[in-house]
Formats: structure tokens, sequence, C-alpha cells
């Protein structure tokens, strides 16, 4: 409980209320919190923006990408869809399910390799 | 009324946090999701499944990327517009991501004067998020239309490599964007709903009857977040990649 209460005093809680009025609505969080958000995601698309404008190669350009794309999901999913004040109960059941979408990534790189070899090795003639 | 059909957010709880808090939650005869709407738990759980269909687009891309022997063609000079005596690389796209992001924090701003009960800054925001996203279909439209007219690229070839590039384009990009054509006539619709203040006194929808109040709007965010989101992965993996 003594979480629930720090919750409060950031004014971040919205949905428990230690007494008062037995019924408070929704998600409720100052406005500010949203612009700031707001601010970031154009920093960030800039950034995964201007990886391409600059034409940056290699290792450094997927790792760029996928950190911007990453954190651009995180800061969308955490507060603008409000998944930072939910329970957990429902946080889990739908954040854990998409990752195993990585075995599915991992199986594919493995078959879309796999074709890429055979192919090289078959057809490379009329490719 | 039935209790696994609350439309609000149910009785005040002293509950355990953490994974004790999990475990109390799922456990016995009970509405596992304490706290919310039962419709918001239902729009993440389909929200869930459509994050599976768009992993299964994006998984086939990589496939067909990865195992073709042709060259990729390259997306930034295929979207690349030719502006002031210059072809600037991606611009296209990059235009359509910043709208995309605009119409989020308009949407994430409707919902908060949702909850403030501000009816008319809350109408008047899901109308600017609704408009943000008719510009994105429209800048999409034109993107199609550049690229079937002008450069002749079809889902079995183009001119530029691949042939798989084609057929990835059309698939995940035309399903995005139906997404976000449909996600433009439910903002219209809760927009609608806001401004004659059926959120005000629980007004039974005229399809279901189901009486809603501001988490509507909440609602609604959500679809329309989770189109920014996989835009966010279509960008960084089709487009940059």
């Amino acid at each position: 409980m003594a979480q629930v209460q720090t919750r409060e005093e950031a004014g971040l809680g919205g949905q428990v209320h230690a007494g008062g009025k037995a019924h408070v609505e929704g998600q409720q969080h100052p406005i500010g919190i949203y612009l700031q958000i707001w601010g970031w995601l154009f920093v960030l698309s800039a950034g995964s923006y201007l990886v391409d404008y600059f034409n940056i190669e290699g290792y450094l350009r997927w790792s760029l990408i996928l950190t911007f794309m990453l954190l651009k999901a995180g800061l969308i999913v955490a507060v603008f869809m409000h998944m930072l004040w939910e329970r957990l109960a429902l946080l889990y059941a739908i954040l854990v399910p998409p990752l195993l979408v990585l075995v599915f990534v991992a199986i594919g790189a493995l078959e879309g390799d796999y074709t890429f070899l055979t192919r090289l090795l078959f057809f490379q003639a009329d490719s | 009324m039935a209790q696994s059909a609350l439309t609000d957010s149910g009785e005040l709880l002293k509950r355990p946090d953490g994974l004790q808090g999990i475990v109390a939650d799922w456990s016995s005869d009970q509405r596992a999701f304490k706290n919310v709407p039962w419709g918001k738990a239902m729009m993440w759980i389909f929200l869930l499944s459509d994050t599976f269909i768009f992993s299964c687009f994006l998984l086939s891309y990589m496939t067909v990327r990865m195992s073709t022997t042709v060259p990729w063609p390259d997306p930034s000079q295929i979207f690349a517009l030719h502006i002031g005596g210059q072809d600037i690389p991606l611009i296209l796209i990059a235009i359509m991501t910043f709208i995309l992001i605009s119409s989020s924090g308009t949407m994430a701003m409707a919902v908060n004067f949702g909850y403030r009960r501000d009816r008319v800054k809350t109408a008047a925001l899901l109308l600017v998020t609704a408009a943000f996203g008719a510009t994105f279909v429209g800048m999409q439209a034109f993107e199609w239309t550049k690229l079937i007219v002008e450069e002749g690229v079809r889902p079995w070839s183009n001119p530029f490599g691949a042939a798989q590039f084609g057929s990835s384009f059309f698939m995940i990009t035309g399903f995005h964007g139906t997404h976000v054509t449909f996600g433009v006539i439910f903002l219209i619709a809760v927009a609608r709903k806001v401004w004659r203040g059926d959120y005000d006194h629980a007004r039974p929808g005229f399809f279901t009857s189901r009486r809603s109040r501001y988490e509507a709007v909440e609602i609604m965010g959500l679809y329309w977040h989770f189109v920014d989101l996989v835009w966010v992965f279509i960008f960084a993996l089709f487009y940059l990649w």
C-alpha cells in the first residue's frame, strides 16, 4: 500500500484513492506528462530519420534503428496507453505473449538463411 | 447486472501489489482484470491479437528479404521527394511519421479532457486526431499512386530489384492503412457521441445498447495509439532497415 500512496503524492494515481469519494473515474494524469512524451517521440523519430539521412550503415545503423524503435514503442505503451499505471495482472497478460514472437523470428531467420543458401546452390544461374 | 460486464472500474480495492497481486487477481472464480472497465480489457485483448497479425506480416517480410538472392530495393530512394531542386531521401515517410505521432498526442489529450468532463475540448481534439489520420491516409494514397502508376511497382515485380518488395509493401502498408481508415471512422463516431453528451448520462449505444462513460474515449485511444505503435515498427523495419 505504501507504493500506492507515493503514487498519489506524485499525482499519478487516479485510480485508487484512500478515503474521500468512493468512485474515481479512470486514468487521470497531469497534461504535462503527455506533452513531454509527445516531445520525446518527435525527438526519437527525428533521430531515426537522421540515421537514414546521413546514410549510417552496418551494425551502427541497425542498432540505432532498433533502439529508437523500442524507445518509441515503450513510451507509447507506457504513458499514452497508460500501461505504467495498470495492475501487473493486465500488464503481463498483454505484454508477455508478444515476446513469444521472438521465437518465431528466430525460426523465420533460420528458414530464410536456409532458403537463401539453397537458392544460391541451385538457382544462381537464372536468378 | 452481471459482475463480468461492468462498464466502470468497480469497487475500491485494497489488493496486494507485485507478483502476489498477479496470483491474487488471477486465482479463484472472479474477474482477473481489476480496476479496468470490461471494455478496456477486451480492447487490450483485441490489440494483442492484432499484434500477432502484424507480427506475422513483418516476419514474412523478414523471411522473404533474407532469402532472396536479388538485391533488395532501397526505400530511401524510392520514397524520396523532389523538393526545391533536390531529392530528399525518405522525406514523405518522415512527414507521415510525424503526422501520426502528432495524432497520438492529440488523442492522449482528448482522453485526458474526457476524464475531466470537458466535452467541447474532447470532441475538438478527437476531430483533430481524425483529421491527422485522414491526412496520413491521403499521403499513403499518394504514395501508392506514385509507386503503382509512375514507378510500375506490382506485388509480383518492380523495376528496382527483388520482386518480394512489392508484395511485402502492399500487404504491410495496406493493412496498416486500413486500420488507420477504420480508426478515423471510429474517431468521428466517438467525437459525435462526446459532443452530444452521451457519456455524461450513459446513453445506450444505438447498436449494442451498452451504456458507456468517458472510458469509451480511452478505449478508442488505445486503438489509435496501437495504430501509431504499429507504424513505429513498420517505419523502422520496412522503411529504414
